[in-house]
């Protein structure tokens, strides 16, 4: 098992302000904040690793500010980290380090082998485009040249997502956030790749509307078995999705196991917290 | 008494100082050598307002010299008044010839449009361009279509072509189809009608497109590929002017415009002025057609 992992993280750091040797220690939840006292800086990830495996759906649950949206946009290229390393099956079997790879190389693995939904579609989609032109660019960065092989992928995906196929030439700022949120998804998954990062997508939406995007991607995760790594404040998605969870607090993983487990038997006393505090 | 024949002519020869014209000089040929690469230069201002040409101007009297024979043509017109001020201005700086006829022409500096002659290795034409930046559109921050150029990472464009094609049926997007040069930069041909683009492709002159407000120059070097962006199933196509003649010579095949008259009725003119006085007065001079794909 050790060996088949699909996404390899391996001391992941990000520090925003003034980088000092071991201003990781000096921040965390055993100090309660994560503002380094000496110079200020703001440690958002420290020392981060994780595996994940081909297929599983990993859960990152943490209070506003632990980190968790900083570790997936180091994860799709967003933002640069200050330190660490991240392996990535398909790419030369893992071998390399993600970070050191070449711009071009970093947007082929982005464009390719990865898929992004924001919490606000305002990130993921271009509000000034079509829904159809939102997926098309994505195949567009893949070669894919053929507008009628582009319509038809972009039915297929609309279609998946549940987004009237009729509403397919029109902007997405006229849709509902819930339909906003299928047209991301669509598009993030246009081009199948192994591995999929949801950061809150479902914040901001009524709970019918909630049932219905989570639906879809279980059902997702179902037909074509995408790996995926869901961040959430909300319990309630993590548990719905997810197969093994990491708690954050202050950047820093504070407990990790398997989704029952944590919910039923959490052992930090922060986990306890977040459980107790359930609805 | 000192005479110093310097201060004898108000300006220097061609208007712009030597240290600009070397400037741009060099630019130049660093767009040469970079077929479709915006080059950024520096230049004092021109005394016409930026948004006139120039960026034109610029180039045209870096390069004129007083063997030279310059042709001015605005929207394909000799006449226009900003054509006769520009080609009063070189000729009085650079005592320099100015002509109509495009073969007798060196320099020729235009906007909107490309003439329907064949211009030969011994021309340089050279094009006023309003946008450079052919990603500014989808991109407003430099530094990012900086970055975009340098990575050939031109999506946003592509998407731009699809959304016109459901939107209208055609990639035509108005003037100014994006074009691939030498299948390496994306580029705008100037805001020219579809109708001018294919005459870029595998040109025996000289293009030269100056940017006076952005200070860009990039050029298309003589026999360099230049395709027009186009989908695989969706092909670029130029204008057609099916059952239409000029009204003035009965001809058809060119770029032609569209006149109302006083009753509303609607003629067509061949566009190129110079063409049309050819085609009026002799025989056709030598054109280059395209025809769309089916």
């Amino acid at each position: 098992m050790d060996e088949k992992w699909l996404l390899r993280v391996r001391n992941l750091t990000k520090i925003f302000g003034e980088v000092t040797p071991d201003v990781c220690d000096r921040t965390g939840p055993q100090f309660n904040s994560n503002i380094c006292p000496k110079t200020g800086a703001v440690v958002a990830c420290s020392n981060i690793s994780f595996d994940l495996y081909p297929g599983e759906v990993l859960g990152i649950v943490g209070e506003s500010g632990s980190g968790k949206s900083t570790l997936v946009q180091m994860l799709y290229f967003d933002s640069d980290p200050t330190s660490g390393e991240v392996n990535f099956r398909p790419i030369e079997d893992g071998s390399v380090n993600l970070f050191e790879l070449s711009s071009q190389k970093k947007r082929y693995i982005r464009n390719h082998l990865m898929g992004m939904v924001y919490q606000n579609p305002r990130d993921g989609l271009n509000f000034r485009f079509s829904s159809g032109g939102n997926i098309a660019e994505k195949l567009l960065m893949a070669g894919v040249f053929h507008v009628g092989n582009i319509r038809i992928r972009a039915t297929e995906l609309l279609n998946h997502t549940e987004v009237p196929i009729k509403r397919m030439d029109e902007s997405p700022v006229r849709f509902s956030g819930g339909m906003q949120q299928r047209v991301q998804i669509a598009k993030a998954i246009a081009n199948n790749p192994p591995l999929l990062l949801l950061d809150e997508v479902t914040s901001g939406l009524d709970v019918s509307v909630q049932a219905k995007v989570l639906d879809l991607i279980r059902r997702l995760q179902d037909e074509l078995g995408i790996s995926m790594i869901v961040v959430s404040h909300d319990l309630g998605v993590i548990r719905m999705l997810t197969d093994r969870t990491i708690v954050l607090k202050h950047g820093q993983i504070v407990e990790h196991g398997l989704t029952d487990q944590i919910l039923q038997d959490p052992q930090h006393g922060y986990t306890q917290l977040l459980v107790s505090s359930l609805l | 008494m000192i005479e110093n024949l310097r201060f004898q002519e108000s300006f220097n020869y061609a208007y712009i100082d030597e240290f600009t014209k070397k400037e741009i000089r060099r630019k130049t040929l660093k767009a040469v050598c970079i077929p479709g690469y915006q080059v950024p230069y520096a230049s004092p201002e021109m005394p016409i307002s930026r948004g006139w040409g120039t960026g034109g101007l610029h180039l045209t009297l870096s390069l004129v010299g007083p063997d030279d024979t310059v042709k001015v043509i605005d929207q394909g017109s000799d006449a226009s008044v900003n054509a006769c001020n520009l080609r009063l201005f070189i000729k009085e700086m650079a005592k320099c010839a100015v002509t109509f006829d495009t073969a007798a022409a060196t320099i020729i500096q235009s906007r909107h449009r490309v003439p329907e002659e064949i211009l030969t290795e011994k021309q340089i034409l050279v094009l006023q361009v309003p946008q450079p930046e052919v990603l500014r559109r989808v991109e407003r921050h430099e530094a990012k279509t900086r970055i975009m150029h340098a990575e050939a990472d031109y999506a946003k464009i592509w998407v731009t072509l699809y959304e016109a094609y459901v939107r209208s049926g055609t990639l035509r997007n108005g003037a100014g189809h994006p074009i691939l040069v030498n299948g390496r930069y994306v580029a705008t041909p100037s805001p020219i009608p579809s109708w001018d683009v294919p005459n870029l492709s595998m040109a025996r002159c000289l293009y030269l497109f100056g940017a006076g407000r952005e200070k860009r120059i990039h050029a298309i070097p003589p026999f360099t590929r230049v395709e027009p962006l186009e989908f695989d199933d969706i092909r670029f196509k130029v204008e057609e002017f099916i059952g239409v003649h000029c009204s003035a010579s009965g001809q058809d095949k060119a770029f032609m415009d569209q006149i109302y008259a006083e009753d509303f009725s609607r003629f067509w003119v061949i566009n190129d002025s110079n063409f049309l006085d050819k085609v009026r007065q002799g025989p056709r001079p030598s054109q280059r057609l395209f025809t769309n794909p089916e």
